[in-house]
């Protein structure tokens, strides 16, 4: 029965993911941005949550109130100033840019944080659980995770269905040249878009953070889950990285399972394993599974 | 005092020159019908009078106000809207969407969704659909629409006939004549030379990037134009006019 139970563990974990991948797969969908530097963001939210709780007695819960306005500004200045002159040029330089990004906020946390982990006291809810069957049992803090990733997922879904910054921000996503000459700043759309992202990637961080501990340069490995669970899912669809997520979480549970430390393994080898399929069905060899999907 | 001018306009992409030293001027409910070969540079000129093209040197003026450097969706609510070539839609949107996109900037006056809906009878029944999924003349009357939705004062129209079938184009320019009825300024580039002089007050030839002939469709010869649309010297056999 442990197997599972590490199927519901993992279903539980995509919710992480899921959360951290929305911000990496809406950047890109918009902008085509692979930002490089989305996991250290999140790890930034983290910290930040840390410094809030050491220094105002706040809950690393409550801390989220001040963080996501924080990280909202943070994003659309990150955009004004160097990402929106880095799209200026080729593709290849939004890349090294968060690539370097990616670099400086390691390094500046290992410089005020110390290179010793950290870790978010998640309270009570980290000790609450239900006890489904003998050997399945649900702890309310990952409940609450997936909770949290399905309402931003749906509200984001929203967001962009409903209104009309969303309206501008698909029209902005299929065509940028277009939507200037319909009368949308191009430029100021995607300073939100990286707000969002931004702030999707902080709440992100804290709850990874209430999770487990982490240390200044888990940006990249942040980074590669995120990655992982975006093209797992499908680019351009927010439940498809929800469901991106939960695969992610679910292999990565089992390779646990099978041995503790085939626990990032088998996230890896589902990865590239749809990354083969999906190149297969792309170029036609695999026609069958074309006809059966479409 | 005409309500768009465009002084000695050049523009180019990187080393080719594709709009030298345009001049022209449009007075408020004119229609000037642009003509000439593929790569003569009207949709190059089209497109920098909209701003989604940066001139080289020139000025554009409208109603008494230099533009030449303000951004496209700045011009968008003084008042110039472009329906660009191959009309450009928000695939993934909805025909309505696509309509009420545009309302982000757009000046006062009659055009809404609903009265643009009323122009053009054939969105009623798909104001839902996808951009993507509509025919050819469905997307051309929305792509004129999203223009419209602005309350343009300067109209611009890049090639609305083109890869339409006949029978659209018909339909097309039927709207586009009540548009123009109901005293619209409109800048026309347009393939078909026997529409362009239908519809238009002015003509204006361009060859290679300059305007070669300007006048009135009544003024001007048919072999005139011909000639200066191909840039023949002498009288050309008698042509289509279609590149």
């Amino acid at each position: 029965m442990s197997w599972v139970n590490a199927v519901v563990q993992g279903v539980l974990l995509g919710g992480v993911y899921a959360l951290l991948a929305t911000g990496l797969s809406l950047m890109f969908g918009v902008m085509r941005i692979i930002n490089l530097a989305h996991g250290s963001l999140a790890l930034i939210g983290a910290y930040m949550a840390v410094l809030l709780v050491d220094h105002t007695g706040l809950t690393p819960y409550l801390a989220i109130i001040p963080i996501l306005p924080g990280a909202l500004i943070v994003g659309y200045v990150l955009q004004r100033t160097l990402l929106e002159r880095s799209l200026r040029s080729s593709q290849l330089v939004p890349l090294l840019t968060t690539f370097g990004l990616l670099i400086i906020i390691g390094n500046l946390l290992q410089r005020f944080f110390s290179p010793n982990s950290q870790s978010l006291d998640p309270g009570r809810l980290g000790v609450w659980s239900w006890k489904v069957t003998s050997s399945i049992t649900i702890s309310a803090f990952a409940a609450l995770i997936l909770g949290v990733a399905i309402i931003v997922l749906g509200g984001l879904q929203l967001f962009l269905s409903r209104t009309r910054t969303g309206r501008e921000l698909r029209a902005t996503a299929d065509d940028p040249d277009t939507a200037e000459l319909v009368g949308i700043d191009a430029r100021s759309v995607y300073a939100r878009a990286t707000a969002i992202a931004v702030a999707t990637a902080a709440l992100a961080g804290i709850f990874l953070g209430l999770r487990s501990a982490f240390g200044p340069s888990d940006g990249a490995s942040m980074l590669i889950f995120a990655f992982e669970a975006v093209v797992i899912g499908g680019l351009g669809s927010l439940w498809g990285t929800l469901l991106g997520g939960i695969a992610l979480g679910i292999a990565q549970n089992i390779g646990e399972q099978v041995d503790p430390q085939y626990f990032a393994l088998f996230g890896h080898i589902v990865f590239l394993v749809v990354l083969v399929v999906r190149a297969l069905i792309e170029s036609g060899r695999l026609s069958t599974i074309r006809r059966v999907s479409a | 005092m005409s309500l768009l001018q465009v002084e000695s306009l050049s523009a180019g992409h990187g080393l080719l020159q594709a709009v030298r030293d345009v001049s022209l001027s449009l007075d408020e409910g004119e229609t000037l019908a642009l003509v000439g070969a593929n790569g003569a540079g009207k949709t190059t000129l089209l497109r920098t009078i909209a701003g989604a093209h940066r001139p080289t040197s020139g000025r554009i003026v409208l109603d008494g106000r230099d533009i030449t450097r303000v951004p496209a969706h700045k011009r968008v609510g003084l008042g110039i809207a472009l329906v660009p070539e191959g009309r450009r839609l928000f695939a993934d949107l909805t025909v309505e969407e696509n309509l009420s996109v545009a309302a982000a900037k757009r000046r006062s006056g009659p055009w809404n969704v609903a009265s643009v809906i009323e122009a053009f009878p054939i969105l009623e029944p798909l104001r839902r659909k996808r951009a993507a999924t509509l025919s050819g003349g469905e997307q051309q009357a929305t792509a004129i629409g999203r223009a419209l939705m602005t309350n343009p004062r300067v109209l611009l129209l890049d090639e609305v006939s083109l890869g339409l079938a006949p029978v659209a184009v018909d339909g097309v320019y039927r709207s586009l004549q009540a548009l123009l009825d109901a005293g619209a300024t409109v800048v026309l580039v347009e393939q078909d030379l026997s529409r362009a002089l239908k519809v238009a007050d002015r003509v204006a030839c361009l060859l290679e990037g300059r305007i070669v002939l300007e006048g009135t469709p009544s003024a001007l010869s048919r072999e005139q134009v011909t000639e200066a649309y191909f840039g023949l010297r002498q009288p050309a056999a008698a042509g289509e006019g279609r590149a």
